[in-house]
């Protein structure tokens, strides 16, 4: 007994030992080692100064103080933002070491791949932050700004850099205002943007076609887009879903951005209004918008409740993966879509005939006239962008980093990547490059003139949290009245009150 | 183990070598150290943000203030908590007390007639299940339970979705497979531990085997049982493990306490009401373990 014992403990150790000899990462090869041979070779030709020498076969830097930075963003190769590690791993590091090499200065920049849901990334930045940790450029959304500042998590770029030196930056001439609004709150800028986006309606040619829609399809009206989803409803196979309306709290803040949030703008109201600084409560629009979901998801049953009840994101992802494969008529998506999980060439769900076959509308507004400002169409923009963490130790180095993140040259590398183009956060770029892409084209031209952005407001994200209920509450078959009721008491129970309209 | 009794010993009734008070505290103190600072500590603190608004993000992050009982009044008012007091309350009973219990109360019983070769067998699979990492095992049941192309589906020929319409029942089925083994094991072991002679002497009074069970096994094993039901549910009513199925959807169909409590603090990031419910679940447990202490007190 006892010798079986210790026979066993002996094989376990065996396997431990194993297990982590093989999940240490074998030594890189020393990029840094790699940038200085380069740089030493061409200052033997002249072209720098001097930096380091030869030393046997070791090499030897004449500063031999390493300055280490970390990039955090929610984005691996294969995954999750893919382009965005692609690039990072493959431009930015390389590229930045090797400009500092040359400049006798050694650094190393480090960045984790992740590929985890929004709302986790977001815990997890946060949680860093609140120890007083974690990388020293991270990437935010931008609507996370106002919570995390008024946390003291993160600070303008302007107190932690110093105000003259981020002034002197040549490269926010470059940066419309309009975009430099996604990293700003109460007036100060938080981080450089990484340009912008809106939503649309994007819709499958062929399936309309199929149905007899016309494939230069606008709707002008709610009403209008469930007669064509009823539509395609009855005249195409039960296998494909005609409406992708993102619904329930699994997709996090995208079931505000392509849901919610359009809808209750379209029925004239904005989830918050900045100038009563009051909360929409059980309103008409509330109301209003949970009918349209109502009757997508259970009077005219024309969208996949299943895919609105998966945990996490899978279901987005479903509803992504049916639209690249013809079995999905409708969806309201972001530019995003359309770059990232549908790109035919780096897209998680390729979609082969995407730049033939795929056609753009605008959000209509519930009536023509009906959304805010009496608006006829509608759409959301956010972005994201990089944030400098307050407790960095390498201000200068970070700084520089941000920098050359941001400049032309950076930015055109990122899109090369993947061939593909977004509303970027320089006029320079957006110039040469809009033009190319008919989806960025069209939602740069018709949907950014129309577009709003999330309330500047640290109770954002509960609030949303409690309209995603909401929506979710509908899809599971809960009348709207009781859901618009409910929805008000826990706003109230949030917020105060005091801060919230109903009628 | 006490035949040598040094000086500065004492014994006990039964003649057991007992410390002397310092002594004692010296040999007690890393423990008690261990415990304060991972547990007794926590739970204050716990305790201590559930009166307060802490919220991980926003400015409540910054400066919370003392709410008092508000979030305990916002709790008892949440149907959302109640919620998941009886979500949790239905997956305990049905997962713990009748599924792992019972189901490993008949497999010990069932493999005691068996030779040791068999017994062996079914013991190393049942154990494997309660082995392998749970990140590991929810892989294996979403790939099972599967809407589209789930294992269960295609052996069944259904187009069923096991973890949508049938979420509270899948995570019941999923943690009788996960925890049985504790079970069967202990029972196995208290079913070996009775006098072969007893049930010889019932069987050549012509007991069937159910009789035996009855007069014989039962009566034998019962302080097992009920420490078996005790743990198990203790287990359970923390248990975390069905979130990564679920992650307490659809709706909140399956969020469990545990759940409920990660959601709050973790994705909702309001620490003050998550840690409310958290010092609740800590007196339901603080009751639980009385209980479980007690019955063994009454059995020595």
């Amino acid at each position: 007994m006892k010798q079986r014992t210790r026979r066993s403990l002996a094989i376990g150790l065996a396997l431990a030992l194993a297990i982590g000899v093989t999940s240490v990462a074998p030594a890189s090869a020393n990029s840094v080692g790699a940038a200085c041979a380069k740089a030493d070779q061409k200052a033997k030709v002249g072209k720098v100064k001097v930096i380091c020498k030869q030393a046997g076969s070791k090499l030897v830097w004449t500063d031999t103080r390493v300055r280490t930075v970390e990039v955090s963003a929610n984005a691996i190769a294969g995954g999750k933002n893919a382009q965005t590690a692609s690039w990072i791993n493959n431009f930015v590091i390389p590229k930045f070491t090797l400009a500092n090499a040359q400049k006798g200065i050694q650094v190393k920049v480090n960045f984790t791949p992740k590929g985890i849901d929004d709302n986790a990334f977001k815990t997890q930045i946060a949680l860093d932050l609140s120890a007083k940790r974690g990388a020293d450029i991270i990437n935010l959304d931008g609507f996370w700004i106002a919570e995390f500042a008024d946390a003291n998590y993160i600070k303008p770029l302007g107190k932690v850099l110093g105000a003259k030196k981020v002034k002197a930056w040549d490269g926010w001439s470059q940066m419309p205002k309009s975009i430099q609004g996604v990293m700003t709150y109460d007036g100060k800028l938080y981080g450089t943007p990484s340009g912008t986006d809106g939503r649309i309606i994007y819709f499958n040619k062929q399936l309309f076609a199929d149905a007899g829609l016309p494939t230069n399809w606008q709707p002008k009206s709610w009403a209008e887009i469930l007669t064509a989803a009823q539509t395609l409803k009855t005249k195409l196979p039960a296998d494909v879903v005609p409406f992708q309306l993102n619904a329930g709290t699994g997709m996090g803040e995208a079931t505000a951005m392509q849901g919610f949030l359009n809808f209750l703008a379209g029925a004239g109201s904005l989830i918050y209004d900045t100038k009563t600084k009051k909360w929409q409560g059980n309103t008409k629009a509330v109301r209003d918008m949970l009918t349209f979901y109502d009757e997508v998801y259970n009077v005219k049953k024309v969208g996949n409740s299943e895919w609105q009840q998966l945990a996490g994101e899978a279901g987005r992802n479903l509803s992504f993966e049916a639209f690249s494969k013809g079995k999905l008529a409708m969806i309201i998506e972001g530019d995003y879509l359309w770059r990232g999980p549908i790109n035919p060439a780096t897209g998680n769900y390729k979609m082969q005939d995407r730049n033939t076959n795929v056609g753009f509308a605008r959000i209509p507004s519930q009536t023509a006239g009906a959304g805010v400002n009496q608006q006829n169409f509608v759409s959301y923009s956010g972005g994201g962008g990089y944030v400098v963490n307050p407790n960095t130790k390498e201000k200068a180095t970070t700084w520089d980093l941000l920098q050359f993140m941001n400049s032309e040259e950076a930015i055109l590398a990122f899109m090369s990547i993947g061939n593909t183009v977004r509303i970027t956060q320089r006029a320079d770029v957006n110039a040469v490059t809009l033009t190319a892409d008919p989806c960025l084209k069209f939602v740069f031209d018709r949907a950014i003139p129309v577009t709003f952005f999330r309330p500047p407001s640290s109770d954002y994200n509960a609030v949303s949290t409690l309209l995603q209920k909401a929506t979710a509450d509908i899809v599971q078959g809960k009348t709207v009245a009781e859901t618009a009721a409910a929805y008000e008491t826990a706003l109230k129970a949030l917020v105060g009150a005091g801060n919230v309209t109903s009628n | 183990m006490a035949t040598e009794i040094k000086a500065g010993s004492r014994t006990d009734k039964s003649g057991n070598a007992v410390l002397r008070g310092g002594a004692a505290s010296i040999f007690l103190s890393p423990a008690t150290i261990i415990i304060v600072i991972f547990l007794v500590i926590p739970a204050f603190w716990t305790i201590y943000l559930g009166i307060t608004n802490y919220r991980l993000t926003g400015f409540s992050a910054v400066d919370q203030e003392i709410v008092g009982l508000d979030n305990f009044k916002r709790a008892l008012d949440d149907p959302a908590f109640f919620n998941s007091l009886k979500v949790t309350f239905l997956f305990t009973l049905g997962s713990a007390i009748f599924g792992q219990a019972v189901l490993g109360f008949f497999l010990a019983w069932i493999l005691f007639g068996l030779s040791k070769r068999v017994r062996n067998t079914v013991e190393i699979i049942v154990i494997a299940a309660w082995m392998v990492p749970s990140s590991v095992v929810s892989f294996l049941w979403i790939a099972f339970l599967n809407g589209d192309s789930g294992t269960l589906n295609a052996i069944l020929g259904s187009q069923t979705r096991w973890l949508i319409d049938y979420p509270l029942e899948s995570i019941i089925v999923f943690n009788i497979w996960r925890g049985t083994a504790f079970s069967m094991l202990l029972f196995s072991a208290a079913v070996a531990s009775i006098p072969k002679s007893h049930l010889e002497v019932a069987r050549v009074a012509g007991a069937t085997r159910g009789q035996q069970l009855r007069t014989v096994v039962l009566p034998a094993i019962k302080p097992y049982i009920l420490t078996d039901i005790l743990l198990i549910t203790l287990w359970t009513f923390n248990d975390f493990g069905p979130y990564l199925l679920t992650a307490g959807g659809p709706g909140q169909e399956t969020e469990l306490l545990a759940v409920f409590i990660y959601n709050n603090a973790l994705r909702f990031l309001d620490f003050g009401y998550a840690s409310a419910i958290a010092a609740i679940m800590l007196l339901i447990n603080l009751i639980l373990s009385l209980i479980v202490i007690s019955s063994g007190r009454k059995r020595s």
